[in-house]
């Protein structure tokens, strides 16, 4: 199995430690992992502005980058998410890119659903309460957890990923999966609201007494970083993969 | 009616300088999604009618001549007249000349969005008719010459005590009495002048029963039955859409109206009408208004399902955050940012970007529309319009090059990298990431690609 490592463009310039935490992850389970050097951004931030044309190029892009491996993976549910779900709207017809949808994956997804782990490759002892962060796309377009709007059974993939991790303690913050107000380039077009809406995200995070924010999406949790920087608090994003390899804390 | 040129963002900052209150209304407002939720969970089958509901309107939609055509002739055989409104004008134009033809000096009307829609309550107004609001919230807003801001609760952007100051002013009610049931009792008294001196009564309509040519109107307040009942006419303005295809149809409808709407289990009232009381009129006027337009457009022809509970403005972030007087169009909110842009993507494009694109709006739909997605696409058309800022589109198109030069992008990159940290804090501070209380995010090193590519020389 050939898994081609997909990481998105912000990733690889402001979270390095998440990509490299990612990469460390599916190799700890003996996954052959590459990272094409060509790749570029997925499209998703010209598609949600509406440039058709250059969403549709960016598509083509990134379907010839990573058309060959057996899965694609990356740490970021907005992106995979573009790519499964929204990519149609611009390519729906290109073979290729019909052979790959069903092959790419979010990490946590691919963890759970293409290799099955029970157990995380080294042991991680992470005496920490952590505050959920159910990020948008991952949640309500990958279906990462059962969003409170629709009355179906509660699963929710963080929550059964991170109890493989030893001594931590898991919260959710009041609204459960209410959006953090990041929204790519809403955060500046609208950046009041974007703030408004981080500000109360950050404040239920902190309710729960957590230490950390966890999320799957680093998006997010760079917009709500920034405003937790910016007002002096205690509580630290974290991205999952750094907790599952054992470096959350470090950060 | 809305001020012109009402650009999202700029109302929205507006709004959110007054920190308390902003937070007070996010707060009032997902308290009615938290009753929605409790509902909702009550019944077992809530998803599959969703589901059902999609179907029904799906359906509606897709033979919706045939429909309006029964729907007419029905009507008609009850002994009512129908007419046909191409465009909000001619809506205006007939219910005037209904109400004018009958020396009809005042008008009581129960709450209808489209009739807002059209503009009528100024229309009639400059004709020498007294239009008076008979729905609280309604009343409350005429009373304060302003729009509504939500299309189930027009004054959820109002506390008590504005009302009361409002009430002093326009009722007599005595100052700073802030008690709502006094209030209530106030406005009911005024309110009950009005229904016994009106000439004529106009209703919208949730529903239309093609199999009948009954039209259903759902109400708490009991208004559309004093407003209808009292006067010897009534008027029922409805969009096309409104159409259902039998009686058998409608309590799918209406299991899910109150509870996506209010959190309760049924409105007080579900009033149907059929034919005009002994001795009175009954007139229904079915409008167009560039709803054609939108069922021929398969992006967005969903929307025309709406059933107007307003789930999605109770549950969307951004409303909450900015109300609906930051939305240009009457609708505010994620269906007003399709239906808004669907009429004119040049007055309404930044509602289209009021958006996270979170979804949450698409889940609680109970009629399971789209929202999310057909904001992104009226994006689309926001772009090729040209409607984007000039500085906006410069970015998309750099980032559009990019992202096809990974060697140029990555530069960029690391140029940000090193620049960045030793930016003076003004600049940083200014900028419209950080402007509002924000930092930039910390600048790394090396990005990923550098740390991958050293690591792989390293292994060989």
């Amino acid at each position: 199995m050939k898994v081609g490592l997909f990481i998105p463009c912000f990733v690889n310039e402001l979270y390095p430690h998440v990509a490299m935490a990612t990469l460390e992850l599916l190799e700890g389970y003996g996954v052959d992992v590459a990272y094409p050097m060509e790749q570029s951004c997925c499209g998703q931030p010209l598609a949600n502005n509406g440039d058709s044309s250059g969403a549709c190029d960016a598509a083509l892009r990134f379907t010839g980058v990573f058309k060959d491996f057996d899965y694609v993976v990356a740490p970021s549910g907005s992106c995979v998410s573009h790519v499964t779900h929204h990519y149609p709207w611009y390519i729906a017809d290109n073979a290729d890119f019909q052979r790959l949808q069903p092959r790419v994956f979010e990490i946590v997804e691919f963890l759970q659903d293409v290799l099955k782990v029970d157990k995380l490759p080294k042991p991680v002892h992470f005496p920490h309460k952590v505050s959920i962060h159910q990020s948008c796309h991952g949640l309500r377009e990958l279906h990462h957890a059962s969003p409170s709007e629709l009355m179906i059974p509660y699963q929710s993939r963080l929550e059964r990923i991170l109890q493989l991790v030893d001594g931590i303690e898991i919260g959710q913050p009041e609204r459960r999966d209410e959006c953090c107000g990041f929204g790519g380039t809403f955060s500046v077009d609208e950046a009041d609201v974007s703030v408004a809406m981080g500000r109360d995200r950050v404040a239920q995070h902190e309710a729960t007494g957590a230490e950390y924010i966890v999320g799957a999406d680093p998006s997010c949790l760079m917009h709500m970083g920034g405003i937790i920087r910016h007002n002096g608090r205690a509580i630290r994003p974290l991205h999952v993969v750094e907790i599952l390899t054992g470096r959350g804390g470090a950060a | 009616m809305k001020a012109d040129n009402i650009h999202h963002p700029d109302a929205a900052r507006a709004f959110l300088t007054d920190r308390a209150r902003a937070s007070w209304h996010d707060q009032a407002i997902w308290f009615v999604r938290q009753k929605r939720d409790v509902q909702a969970k009550q019944l077992p089958e809530w998803e599959e009618l969703r589901k059902l509901a999609e179907q029904i309107k799906a359906h509606t939609l897709s033979k919706l001549d045939d429909y309006l055509i029964q729907f007419e002739e029905n009507a008609r055989r009850n002994g009512v007249t129908v007419h046909f409104a191409a465009d909000a004008a001619e809506h205006n134009r007939i219910v005037h000349q209904l109400l004018a033809a009958r020396q009809v000096k005042k008008l009581v009307k129960s709450k209808s969005m489209l009739t807002e829609e059209c503009g009528l309550n100024p229309y009639l107004e400059e004709r020498g008719i007294e239009v008076i609001d008979t729905d609280l919230g309604e009343r409350i807003v005429q009373l304060r010459h302003e729009p509504p801001s939500h299309i189930v609760m027009p004054a959820i952007h109002l506390k008590k005590e504005q009302i009361s100051e409002l009430f002093h002013e326009e009722l007599g009610t005595e100052a700073g009495n802030n008690d709502p049931t006094y209030l209530t009792h106030a406005a009911r008294a005024n309110l009950r002048q009005h229904f016994l001196s009106a000439d004529a009564g106009l209703t919208g309509v949730n529903f239309a029963i093609a199999e009948t040519g009954g039209v259903v109107v759902c109400t708490n307040e009991g208004n559309a039955d004093l407003g209808t009942a009292l006067p010897p006419l009534h008027i029922a303005s409805m969009g096309i859409e409104k159409i259902i295809p039998k009686l058998e149809h409608l309590g799918v409808f209406t299991r899910l109206l109150a509870r996506s709407a209010i959190g309760s289990p049924v409105t007080t009232y579900t009033s149907h009408f059929h034919r005009a009381r002994p001795g009175g009129e009954m007139h229904i006027v079915i409008v167009d208004n560039g709803r054609s337009d939108i069922l021929g457009n398969p992006d967005f022809y969903a929307s025309l399902r709406c059933i107007r509970c307003g789930a999605c403005m109770n549950t969307c972030p951004v409303y909450r955050r900015s109300s609906g007087h930051s939305y240009s169009y009457v609708i505010p909110g994620p269906i007003g940012s399709t239906l808004g842009p669907s009429r004119d993507i040049k007055k309404h494009g930044s509602m289209a970007f009021a958006c996270t694109t979170c979804g949450s709006c698409s889940n609680v739909c109970p009629v399971k529309i789209n929202l999310h997605e057909q904001l992104i696409l009226q994006r689309k058309r926001a772009f090729d319009a040209g409607t984007l800022k000039p500085a906006k589109k410069m970015g998309l198109l750099a980032m559009r090059f990019l992202t096809q030069h990974p060697a140029l992008m990555d530069a960029g990159g690391k140029a940000m990298r090193k620049v960045v940290p030793i930016l003076p804090a003004f600049v940083k501070d200014g900028t419209a990431w950080s402007r509002p209380g924000r930092d930039l995010p910390e600048m790394p090193e090396h990005s990923f690609k550098e740390l991958y590519r050293r690591r792989q020389e390293d292994k060989q």
